[in-house]
């Protein structure tokens, strides 16, 4: 008990009195701690784009005029047994008009043309998601069978089939991104941060032989420098929290007019606890480690 | 008792600085170690102090054999020795108080005999108006002092100082050997590695004299001389 308060008590006066040492240091892991936050934030905006225009994304099938609405029916419960399917959703040659007739509502010539027409022109359709964007080639080759010739006018992945691919191209193209960006960044975080430490520790390297010689164990030794490492984490990450709020603040409406379904305002304020924790696990991880590490090399003198 | 039995130190295979070297050093004696630069004086303190080991022979430190010594025995073998250097060795980020408190707090001795004992120690080589001064605030005298205050808190069995007034003035170099005189009349074992000769010559003890990494000399109440 007295020795661990006594390495608490050096580390606190370490940290006091290495004055510019600590202050760099903490500026430093202020920077990794921003980085590794960001990427958090990164992934979640990314995530939020990549579900956005997959939820974009579907097969429609426009049935004939003539088929009954039972059948389209019975196809819809067999579409929803597949198992690449995540739902399918029925319009009704009514829903269809009603939806052509809002959306049209300002333009004249439309209404009036609907106006003129005895018969509803529109079809019946299924609209088709997928769970995975990959899958609409086996959704469009299942509904390609002979059978269903007959009773189908259209289906929209032939049309749309290129814009599809692309799509599914840059979902993936994301995803990968967004990985290997956030491994690389927090990969030069880490070493940035962990160096800096190592600098500030080799320059205790003196020190730490006099301590040895005067008959201070190995735990005595490193316990400071592990408890200033705490402290610089500490500090970090309450410093990058409270620095990344404002960014967020001005960044987020920006990316709500560009993806409407992404509020990373409001994502941040409703997992502010868990971002804050994730941070501070990761400097005070991060200080930790730099302050065993770079002791280790001095232990043996 | 500290005794060196044909102790052979080379460095790199070849390079050898000390030479089948043996003696005894009785508890509470004051002996001077004594020789040119390079005869060997350091390596006899750095296996001392187990900062090195050597290469053959045997070295006894009361009841420690110094070549079975684990890692694990060396702090609390070196909390049985006070040690000094020319060049000081004080904790720069920490103030005279603590560094003298250092060496009893990595000893785990409470607070209240670190209260007691450190005032009383730095009276002793009168920088008690110092004790909140940093090292850099120091003159080299005082460093030595303080070096000193922090090698004796400890009661330490044996007191080792490596040319401890090679950085010194003339008035301060006596300060420093008065101070070593008193700790040996209280009990401890001094050895003292030196190349001043004056001093050496006014002390009238013991005296090991090395060279070549050989003791050529050991006389009590001996005289520094080298032919």
């Amino acid at each position: 008990m007295v020795t661990l308060s006594r390495i608490i008590k050096f580390g606190w006066q370490g940290f006091l009195r290495n004055g510019w040492l600590s202050v760099s240091t903490i500026i430093i892991m202020i920077l990794a701690a921003a980085v590794f936050e960001g990427l958090i934030l990164f992934n979640v905006a990314g995530q939020g784009a990549v579900s956005s225009i997959q939820e974009k994304i579907d097969i429609s099938v426009y049935f004939k005029a003539n088929v009954a609405e039972d059948t389209i029916l019975n196809m819809k419960r067999s579409l929803e047994n597949l198992s690449e399917v995540k739902n399918v959703e029925y319009v009704s040659r009514e829903q269809a008009l009603e939806i052509f007739k809002q959306r049209h509502a300002e333009e004249e010539t439309i209404t009036q043309t609907l106006a003129e027409l005895d018969t509803n022109p529109l079809l019946a359709s299924l609209n088709i998601k997928a769970k995975d964007p990959h899958e609409y080639a086996a959704i469009a080759g299942y509904l390609d069978n002979q059978n269903l010739k007959e009773m189908v006018e259209k289906v929209t992945y032939a049309q749309n089939q290129v814009v599809i691919d692309r799509l599914v191209g840059l979902i993936d193209t994301m995803r990968k991104g967004g990985i290997t960006l956030t491994m690389f960044l927090a990969f030069v975080a880490v070493v940035v941060t962990f160096n800096t430490i190592r600098l500030a520790i080799f320059s205790a390297s003196e020190q730490i032989g006099i301590m040895r010689l005067v008959g201070a164990s190995n735990s005595f030794i490193r316990g400071p420098y592990v408890v200033e490492g705490v402290i610089y984490g500490v500090i970090s990450a309450l410093v990058s929290f409270f620095l990344i709020i404002p960014l967020v603040s001005f960044i987020s409406p920006h990316l709500l007019s560009f993806i409407p379904e992404m509020d990373l305002m409001g994502y941040f304020t409703s997992h502010a606890i868990v971002l804050f924790i994730y941070q501070l696990l990761f400097c005070v991880i991060l200080g930790i480690f730099s302050g065993i590490i770079a002791t280790r090399r001095y232990l043996h003198i | 008792m500290i005794i060196f039995q044909n102790v052979t130190k080379t460095y790199n295979h070849n390079a050898v600085a000390l030479d089948k070297v043996s003696f005894k050093i009785q508890p509470g004696e004051f002996a001077s170690i004594v020789g040119r630069s390079g005869a060997g004086k350091s390596t006899v303190v750095k296996l001392l102090i187990a900062e090195e080991q050597p290469t053959k022979g045997q070295i006894f430190f009361g009841t420690y054999e110094m070549n079975k010594l684990k890692a694990n025995e060396m702090p609390e073998f070196r909390r049985h020795i006070g040690v000094i250097f020319q060049e000081f060795r004080l904790l720069a980020k920490k103030t005279v108080f603590e560094n003298v408190a250092f060496a009893l707090e990595v000893a785990g001795r409470p607070e209240r005999e670190i209260k007691e004992f450190v005032p009383q120690v730095l009276d002793m080589v009168a920088l008690r108006d110092k004790m909140l001064n940093f090292p850099a605030e120091l003159s080299g005298g005082e460093k030595q002092r303080v070096a000193l205050a922090r090698a004796m808190v400890n009661r330490p069995d044996v007191i080792i100082a490596d040319e401890p007034t090679g950085n010194l003035d003339p008035f301060n170099t006596w300060e420093v050997i008065k101070l070593l005189l008193k700790i040996n009349e209280l009990g401890s074992t001094v050895i003292l590695a030196t190349h001043d000769k004056e001093i050496v010559n006014a002390l009238g003890h013991r005296v090991v004299t090395l060279e070549n990494g050989k003791v050529v000399k050991d006389e009590e109440n001996g005289k520094f001389i080298i032919g």
